[in-house]
């Protein structure tokens, strides 16, 4: 499968996450997020970008406990919580967020 | 993204899970990705679909029938007296007349009797063969990928005939000519490169855990350790990755520590084998079972551990209570005095019954509890020393922390539990109708003691199930955050700080 973003195409899964994580710009981000059915507000942004650097750094997505603590430091501890990261990434906050991250689907029994 | 489907309708005041009317094929779509080529090719199986392969798959299944008498057993002895037909919770939930266990076994049944039986050979009409063909392979990976391998249908046949066990043979049988599913084998490939099933490696399970110390301390005041690789700790707990990652499995994993903590009983993860999950059986692999296995029995010789003991995992209990011994044992390096290996929830319940730990039910007067009995602790394991203790010590420890507990209704409880729905290597997006509706009769039997009992919270000690109702049971609606992980109950109710 594949992502047409800007007049190139971006191979993806069958699930539509990114093969190969270096092609991700905000650009494909956004058209990720088009076919999630989601629009991306700062705070959407906010979740995205702290994937991406936690991932450069431990070549994982954080574990959503890490992500939510992340999250309350930089937005206010009452969107500290996986209610509100529902609310943002209505597929939960792991899987759909990792796949507009461009980052690899989190695996196992999650 | 799955198509649209419809969640089955729960009904009011029913006693028992009502017997559906057929719905023809209505889930022979359903199919999960197949494995890449690399993911078959690190397990041992052909990248892909090889060549001849109906002679290589047929050559298999004899292969599967002269290793296994019970197997053999299974596909033989079959009188279709129909006791199992309404006893799957994926037929009830579908309507499926494929998902009828006696269906299911059919589909590899009609293809041993062809090539294994006198009467298939020579009358094959007459006894239900059929040829090994490309519509029997199509139908194979529709139909064993809508089997959870729960074993409810061997408890009511009369035979014992086992489906778990065919599902098995059918998926070993797929795999040997290529046609692997993805989401088992590209887990079992993570599991055996980097230690568990999520792909974490030490770096992040480090951060992860410190994390969680961080959190725990800011939350009780108290300096409750998550310790990993920590050489001659007393014990090494093997717990599903998915209690480092996912919610609420990490409650649970906070649980645990508070046990050890005020049990002052010395305890270590491990980086190396940081998984409880054994994919390996719901693929019917002997091979990948014992190298995963091996892990295991390997980190808790190079840590020098006394003990081991295996957290909130259903099928890994199953793995480590019946097989491990015979894959990977004797387990003569661990203190003859334990249960080598022991259950969190026997080691919990120990510590109970000699007055170890301080626990406060009034902490747990928000929660109205009933207990999700996971199949594969239900109908495939043991806990304590006593006939039943896997229903009677999780129930144990619930009513030893909290004041309200509640069973769902007695034919869908201890070993006539109904499967989460999610179980055998199904817990995968691309499955995700068949999922939900295979959670009905579970939640059907929920609804009844929420409408009865104001039930708001459901107990499990399984990874899987945790994982399956954070899905099924948004879509039957009730709130997400019922589901909840025994040690979170039993944490909660510890009296940190306080000595015994």
């Amino acid at each position: 499968m594949a992502l047409e973003v800007g007049g190139k195409s971006i191979a993806t899964d069958e699930e539509g996450y990114l093969e190969n994580r270096d092609e991700w710009d905000m650009e494909v981000a956004k058209a990720i997020a088009v076919a999630e059915n989601l629009e991306m507000s700062d705070n959407h942004w906010e979740v995205v970008n702290f994937l991406r650097e936690y991932y450069d750094e431990y070549q994982i997505a954080p574990a959503v406990r890490v992500l939510t603590k992340a999250i309350g430091k930089k937005l206010g501890k009452d969107k500290g919580n996986s209610k509100y990261l529902y609310e943002l990434f209505p597929y939960g906050p792991a899987k759909q967020a990792c796949k507009i991250a461009g980052l690899p689907k989190p695996t196992g029994c999650v | 993204m799955a198509a649209k489907f419809d969640t089955p309708e729960l009904f009011d005041n029913i006693e028992i899970i009502d017997t559906p009317r057929y719905a023809v094929d209505s889930m022979a779509h359903s199919r999960p990705y197949p494995a890449k080529p690399q993911h078959n090719e690190s397990l041992g199986f052909p990248g892909e679909l090889v060549d001849n392969w109906e002679e290589k798959a047929v050559t298999r299944l004899g292969e599967l029938v002269d290793g296994s008498r019970a197997l053999r057993t299974f596909l033989d002895s079959c009188v279709k007296c129909g006791a199992c037909t309404d006893k799957c919770h994926y037929y009830l939930g579908t309507k499926d007349p494929k998902n009828m266990p006696v269906a299911r076994q059919d589909l590899l049944r009609s293809i041993y009797r062809r090539y294994y039986t006198f009467s298939g050979k020579y009358f094959p009409k007459l006894v239900g063969a059929r040829d090994m063909d490309k519509s029997v392979l199509d139908e194979w990976y529709s139909y064993f990928h809508q089997c959870s391998q729960c074993r409810r249908c061997s408890v009511f046949c009369p035979y014992g005939i086992d489906t778990a066990e065919i599902s098995m043979a059918a998926r070993d049988i797929m795999d040997s000519v290529g046609l692997g599913q993805k989401y088992c084998n590209e887990i079992l490939g993570k599991l055996q490169t980097i230690g568990n099933n999520l792909g974490l490696p030490e770096k992040a399970l480090i951060n992860t855990l410190e994390d969680l110390e961080e959190e725990v301390e800011e939350d009780t005041g108290v300096a409750v350790k998550y310790p990993v690789d920590v050489k001659g700790a007393d014990v090494l707990l093997i717990v599903p990755s998915a209690d480092f990652f996912a919610e609420p499995h990490i409650d649970g994993l906070i649980g645990y520590g508070k046990v050890f903590h005020q049990a002052g009983i010395s305890w270590t993860l491990s980086s190396y084998a940081s998984e409880a999950a054994n994919f390996s059986m719901f693929i019917g692999s002997g091979d990948n079972l014992k190298k995963v296995a091996q892990r295991i029995r390997d980190a808790a010789e190079e840590l020098g551990v006394k003990r081991i003991i295996v957290g909130e995992c259903g099928h890994a209990w199953r793995v480590a209570y019946s097989f491990w011994n015979t894959l990977v044992g004797p387990f003569d390096f661990l203190d003859p005095n334990y249960p080598a290996p022991q259950h969190i929830v026997e080691f919990t319940y120990d510590l109970i019954q000699r007055g170890a730990l301080n626990l406060d039910k009034e902490a747990n007067d928000h929660r109205r509890i009933t207990f999700h009995d996971s199949c594969n602790v239900a109908r495939a394991s043991r806990m304590g020393n006593m006939p039943g203790g896997q229903f009677i010590l999780p129930r144990a420890l619930i009513t030893a922390s909290a004041n309200h507990f509640f069973d769902m209704s007695p034919e869908t409880i201890h070993e006539n539990t109904f499967c989460c729905g999610g179980g055998g290597g199904l817990l995968t997006d691309d499955l995700m109708e068949i999922r939900i509706k295979g959670a009905m009769p579970r939640m059907q039997a929920l609804k009844q003691v929420v409408d009865e009992h104001d039930v708001n919270s459901m107990v499990a000690i399984c990874a899987i199930c945790k994982a399956q109702f954070s899905k099924a049971l948004p879509a039957y609606q009730f709130p997400m955050g019922m589901i909840t992980s025994l040690h979170q109950v039993v944490g909660d109710a510890i009296q940190l700080g306080t000595k015994t």
